[in-house]
């Protein structure tokens, strides 16, 4: 058994139902799970001692626009015991967009989910420190949603004063 | 050498006080070197021995703004960084002067964004906006000439007890 068959084979046996989607495209596995499962499996690849998915590489998400569902997150993770690179997928369905923590699985988590909730809004529920990464404090709008005008919203980030 | 090997005795010349106060100021304009991105590295070979901003008079870059003339932003400025160079653009005692380095700081350059300030001159009263990207050290020491132009032209009284406001006017 390769490791890929291995791999979705493990997670079809312990989440079965809610397994959505299994891809295999470019010789790059993705798991689509559904949203309320996505910690549980989190933990779940990390802790097995055959799988041992031990780094979390990147979290960031996407924004479809126009779909039912808008927004899905994805996250990138790496296990040196198998020396294999997996990606996980959770579409999210509510709005505002939420979806539960993985920074209690993977400690590195906790940045590149403020980096996603700065740039899509995607609010993570039970996050340590759910403040903004890049764009300021106070700022209102999620610049990399596909709404969000190129040159920005006029007058929302300030400049200093500058005399006439 | 110079003047002193001719003086046979104690020498004098008669000048005016803005002629001699403008000569040494544009002999020795002090920048600050605001280095945001690759900008910075042009700037800094501007100081090397090949192009040499020694012969200006300039070759003091100072890091404290407060012993500095001319602030040379080089960089692409973002939002966020806007309230940082404009603080210690505003810590620089009188007077003072803005060289706007490269694309980027000009115009936003490459990076029509929704981060970038597209120009510097929203929020600093820029003397001379340098082409390029990044512009090579020659074009900054270009942009240093003509400030020295500038400079030379002032007269000492110019900066006399002027509010912030008018000050920023007559720099623009």
């Amino acid at each position: 058994m390769n490791t890929k068959e291995l791999i979705v084979e493990k997670i079809k046996e312990k989440f079965g139902e809610s397994v959505e989607e299994v891809s295999d495209f470019r010789d790059d596995l993705c798991i689509t799970i559904k949203k309320d499962q996505i910690v549980n499996l989190g933990k779940y690849l990390k802790e097995d001692p055959d799988l041992q998915f031990i780094m979390c590489k990147d979290v960031t998400a996407i924004d479809w626009a126009t779909r039912k569902k808008r927004f899905t997150t994805v996250y990138h993770i790496y296990s040196f015991k198998l020396n294999y690179a997996l990606r996980l997928k959770s579409n999210i369905d509510d709005n505002p967009p939420t979806i539960e923590t993985v920074s209690f699985v993977w400690q590195s988590a906790n940045w590149y989910e403020r980096e996603t909730w700065d740039m899509y809004g995607i609010k993570f529920i039970n996050h340590p420190d759910l403040r903004r990464m890049y764009m300021p404090e106070g700022f209102e709008y999620h610049p990399l949603r596909k709404d969000f005008p190129v040159l920005g919203i006029p007058g929302s980030l300030p400049l200093p004063f500058k005399a006439e | 050498m110079g003047l002193e090997a001719v003086l046979q005795k104690d020498g004098f010349l008669t000048t005016t006080i803005d002629a001699i106060v403008a000569w040494s100021r544009k002999s020795s304009v002090w920048p600050m070197p605001m280095g945001i991105s690759c900008c910075a590295i042009e700037m800094i070979a501007a100081a090397d021995p090949k192009y040499d901003i020694a012969r200006f008079g300039s070759e003091v870059m100072r890091f404290s703004p407060r012993q500095s003339d001319l602030m040379i932003v080089a960089g692409t400025v973002t939002y966020k960084m806007a309230q940082v160079v404009r603080r210690i653009y505003d810590q620089m005692p009188e007077p003072k002067w803005v060289i706007a380095m490269g694309a980027c700081t000009s115009s936003g350059g490459m990076y029509r964004s929704y981060s970038v300030v597209q120009g510097i001159d929203q929020f600093l009263p820029v003397d001379v906006y340098t082409a390029g990207c990044p512009p090579r050290p020659e074009n900054l020491l270009n942009a240093l000439m003509t400030i020295q132009d500038k400079i030379g032209k002032t007269k000492a009284r110019d900066f006399q007890n002027r509010s912030l406001a008018e000050l920023e006017h007559s720099q623009n």
